[in-house]
């Protein structure tokens, strides 16, 4: 499914921070990432990318957690 | 899904009727009442009074985990800790060694006054006390520096950062990102880190992750190669620089043992273990002011004592075999001079020898007692002997025919051939099979011939055109 | 000293073994609070039947002893993980008399995800913010008072590293052991079609279920498909299950 105009969290710029939409992933995945705080709403700050540019390190609920960006793809994202 | 019993297929039987269609929604809906609930109780007891920006913590992590600076910073620590330990270890190890064989000379004249026969002499003082006083005075202290210098930075919050940094690659051989914590494990003990490989969910990468975590020398394997590049490596500097000069040879050691690593695991992901990534989370602490007192009792109490009793146990058997295999007699030959015979002809394609090849065979039980096995072989002096210097054992080595061709086969060889048997019975309790056991012992030692195969015929190749071309 | 172990249940609480279960995110400084409440009273083994270690400690606290049971640190309970799963199972099935929640003062709203999750399954839970001086350091009051009302249960501050407060958290464990603190958990509110759906699957489930399991808990794991709670349920032995609804089961089985 294409969701027009819609940003996924590896679009944000370190530094920039997001609101979660939606998350793609399904299974067990989602509700891991849900469990992290990644629930629709909630604010994620991009910190920093690891020297090879993959995983990346996001501000999520007070705590700094690196995501893979294929994972981090699979999360939808405003910039309001 | 789990078998469920008759009352519970009743009790969903009732129920199903009651349960809405869409489950992922009603997860979401799960999760996302919570957290609503823990926002709202957290806005209504926390108040943020200042706002908290760019500390110190931030911009350290900033400079560790850095595009230019990660990596040189993961490898100057690594240097540090392994010269640290080789530096430091290097006296205690001598106190240590006399201190156990003078208690082994008071032991040897006890039981020749008393009359004890000297066979039984033999087996318990000149092989089993041997090898146990051999395995604490070389294994204990650098335990004793390297486990707690490894807590230290785990408690740091560093090791995190390192998985952070190197987790590109371990994604790309197709291994879970958490694989890079248990092979830093590893480098303390095989052992530990294969038990430490529960903290990877996936069975897929978690058997990966136990497979190749031999490829992290350990600590019983740093003496051999430390003795070693000191040896031969070593006296191509001025003496100051010795020391370093070695540990400089084991950091390229170990850096191919994690190459070996991230290839085998590639590997084992596109054949025998196929599969994709699996999801992998991982925290990124806070950096946090560590616990020394706790430090020192965790990493002395949980780690350095329980390998070295592990090895200690297994130390003494293997020590009163060898002291046995040397003094019983075929014919005018030993059985041990035998067996080294066979095997003397695979030692010589691989750039080694018979004695050498027995040696690493013996030292299955625990790799530290190879070097006290191999000096036995040479002198066949029927017990184990510990040389004075490292001088004398450069005398021995040269004697036997050694070059530095020799020496880097043994230093591959010891990062690549089965693992001990501690960690093979670590494996194959973590794994519960039989199989997976014989292909941790098989992968590693398959690719340890191979490899000693190439660069011995590949180093005698190029002696014959330098040959050539000096004379 | 005469030994009272052998009189009958009345006469064993001076002797009684207390299990606590410790619970809490990971990285929130768990294992010092475990290390600190029982010193080198520890030994580690396995979970049964799991590959994940099973760290429990020891302690005496006011004439009463204590074992402390170090559970897998998890974000959550979903039982989505090993580490989940065990320890979901110990704090709902292996009944422990008590649960302590540690977490982190300075993100608390992702530990109270967990704190909320397991005030679902119990109300014997004792909640041990840590990590207090470092939030202080970073700018944020915890307001202690304001989550022990919220949360309906007893919360106390702690700063493990330095030791302080963990007198006054044994005080407030053996508090509760010994039934002079009564707690009122917070239960948390889902979406009203939801809160419908649970309650009607609570209360048919009730009749099935051993007291000490909270039927709204079993109910929202059933609304996620959640079977294995089930097989669990099931398969405890318990003496509440009575012959009476064995034989409706039967006869519902037959229609």
């Amino acid at each position: 499914m294409v969701i027009p105009n819609s940003l996924s969290l590896i679009d944000i710029p370190v530094g920039d921070s997001a609101r979660v939409v939606n998350i793609l992933t399904i299974g067990a995945n989602r509700r891991r990432l849900l469990d992290l705080g990644l629930v629709p709403g909630s604010r994620v700050e991009v910190i920093r990318r690891s020297p090879a540019g993959n995983p990346t390190a996001y501000l999520i609920k007070g705590t700094l957690i690196a995501l893979r960006n294929e994972d981090a793809r699979q999360i939808l994202v405003d910039t309001n | 899904m789990s078998t469920i019993n008759k009352h519970g297929l009743l009790i969903i039987r009732e129920i199903e009727p009651l349960l809405p269609g869409n489950v992922s929604n009603i997860k979401d809906r799960i999760v996302s009442g919570i957290y609503r609930q823990a926002e709202d109780i957290s806005a209504q007891a926390v108040r943020t009074e200042s706002s908290y920006q760019a500390s110190l913590e931030t911009k350290l992590d900033g400079i560790l985990t850095s595009r230019w600076l990660g990596f040189p910073i993961m490898l100057f620590l690594l240097t540090l800790v392994l010269w640290i330990t080789i530096t430091g270890a290097n006296y205690p190890s001598q106190l240590l060694a006399s201190g156990l064989f003078w208690i082994e000379k008071q032991l040897l004249n006890l039981f020749v006054t008393s009359g004890a026969p000297s066979w039984l002499t033999g087996v318990l003082i000149l092989g089993m006390y041997r090898s146990l006083a051999w395995v604490v005075s070389v294994m204990l202290p650098p335990m004793a520096i390297f486990f707690p210098l490894f807590t230290l930075l785990e408690d740091l919050g560093y090791l995190p950062r390192v998985a952070f940094n190197m987790d590109n690659l371990f994604r790309r051989a197709g291994a879970h990102g958490k694989q890079c914590l248990t092979m830093c494990m590893g480098f303390g003990c095989n052992a530990a880190g294969v038990t430490s490989c529960r903290i990877i969910d996936s069975p897929r990468e978690r058997l990966i992750a136990i497979l190749t975590n031999t490829f992290s020398i350990c600590n019983g394997r740093f003496p051999t190669l430390i003795s070693l590049a000191t040896i031969f490596m070593g006296t191509l500097v001025a003496r100051a620089f010795s020391s370093t000069l070695a540990t400089l040879a084991v950091v390229a050691i170990i850096m191919m043992g994690i190459l070996t690593t991230l290839l085998v695991s590639y590997l084992l992901s596109r054949t025998l273990l196929q599969g994709v990534p699996s999801f992998f989370v991982l925290e990124l602490p806070p950096f946090r002011k560590p616990q020394l007192g706790q430090i020192l009792i965790r990493s002395l109490l949980d780690r350095t004592l329980f390998v070295l009793w592990r090895a200690v146990v297994i130390a003494a058997p293997a020590g009163a075999l060898t002291w046995i295999l040397a003094n019983s007699f075929v014919a005018d030959t030993s059985i041990f001079a035998l067996i080294a015979g066979w095997l003397d002809p695979l030692g010589q394609l691989m750039g080694m020898d018979g004695i050498i090849l027995i040696a690493f065979l013996l030292g299955l039980p625990a790799n530290e007692i190879f070097l006290p096995i191999l000096i036995m072989g040479y002198l066949s002096a029927g017990s184990m002997l510990e040389l004075d210097s490292l001088n004398a054992l450069r005398t021995l080595l040269l004697d036997h025919g050694w070059t530095w061709i020799t020496a880097l086969c043994v230093m591959l060889f010891s990062l690549l051939h089965f693992p001990c048997g501690t960690t093979l019975y670590t494996i194959f309790k973590e794994t519960r099979s039989a199989r997976w056991t014989i292909m941790a012992a098989l992968i590693p030692l398959a690719l340890g011939i191979l490899v000693t195969l190439i660069v011995n015929q590949g180093a005698r190749i190029i002696n014959c055109f330098s040959a050539g071309f000096s004379g | 000293m005469i030994k009272t172990a052998s009189l009958p249940v009345h006469g064993q609480e001076a002797t009684k073994n207390f299990v606590i279960a410790l619970a809490g995110n990971p990285n929130v400084g768990k294992s010092t609070v475990f290390n600190r409440l029982t010193g080198l009273k520890q030994h580690t083994g396995n979970w049964p039947g799991k590959t994940v270690t099973r760290a429990e400690g020891t302690f005496f606290h006011r004439n009463r002893h204590y074992t402390l049971v170090d559970l897998p640190g998890t974000y959550s309970l979903h039982a989505s993980s090993t580490d989940e799963q065990v320890a979901r199972d110990f704090i709902c099935f292996a009944r422990p008399d008590l649960t302590l929640v540690v977490c982190d003062a300075t993100c608390l709203e992702r530990n109270l995800n967990l704190v909320l999750q397991i005030l679902e399954i119990t109300d014997r839970v004792v909640l041990c913010v840590n990590l207090m001086d470092e939030a202080k350091r970073k700018g944020f009051r915890v307001d202690i008072d304001m989550l022990t009302h919220k949360l309906g249960i007893p919360v106390v501050g702690t700063a493990a590293r330095s030791g302080r407060g963990l007198s006054r958290l044994k005080n407030v464990l053996d508090d509760m052991v010994a039934g002079k603190i009564v707690t009122t958990p917070q239960q948390v509110v889902y979406d009203p079609e939801l809160e419908t759906s649970i309650n009607e699957i609570a209360k048919r489930l009730t009749p099935y279920l051993p007291d000490w399991i909270n039927s709204r808990w079993a109910a929202l794991r059933l609304l996620e498909r959640d079977y294995s709670v089930l097989d669990h349920i099931t398969d405890n032995k318990n003496k509440n299950y009575s012959p009476r609804i064995l034989k409706k089961e039967v006869a519902l089985c037959l229609q």
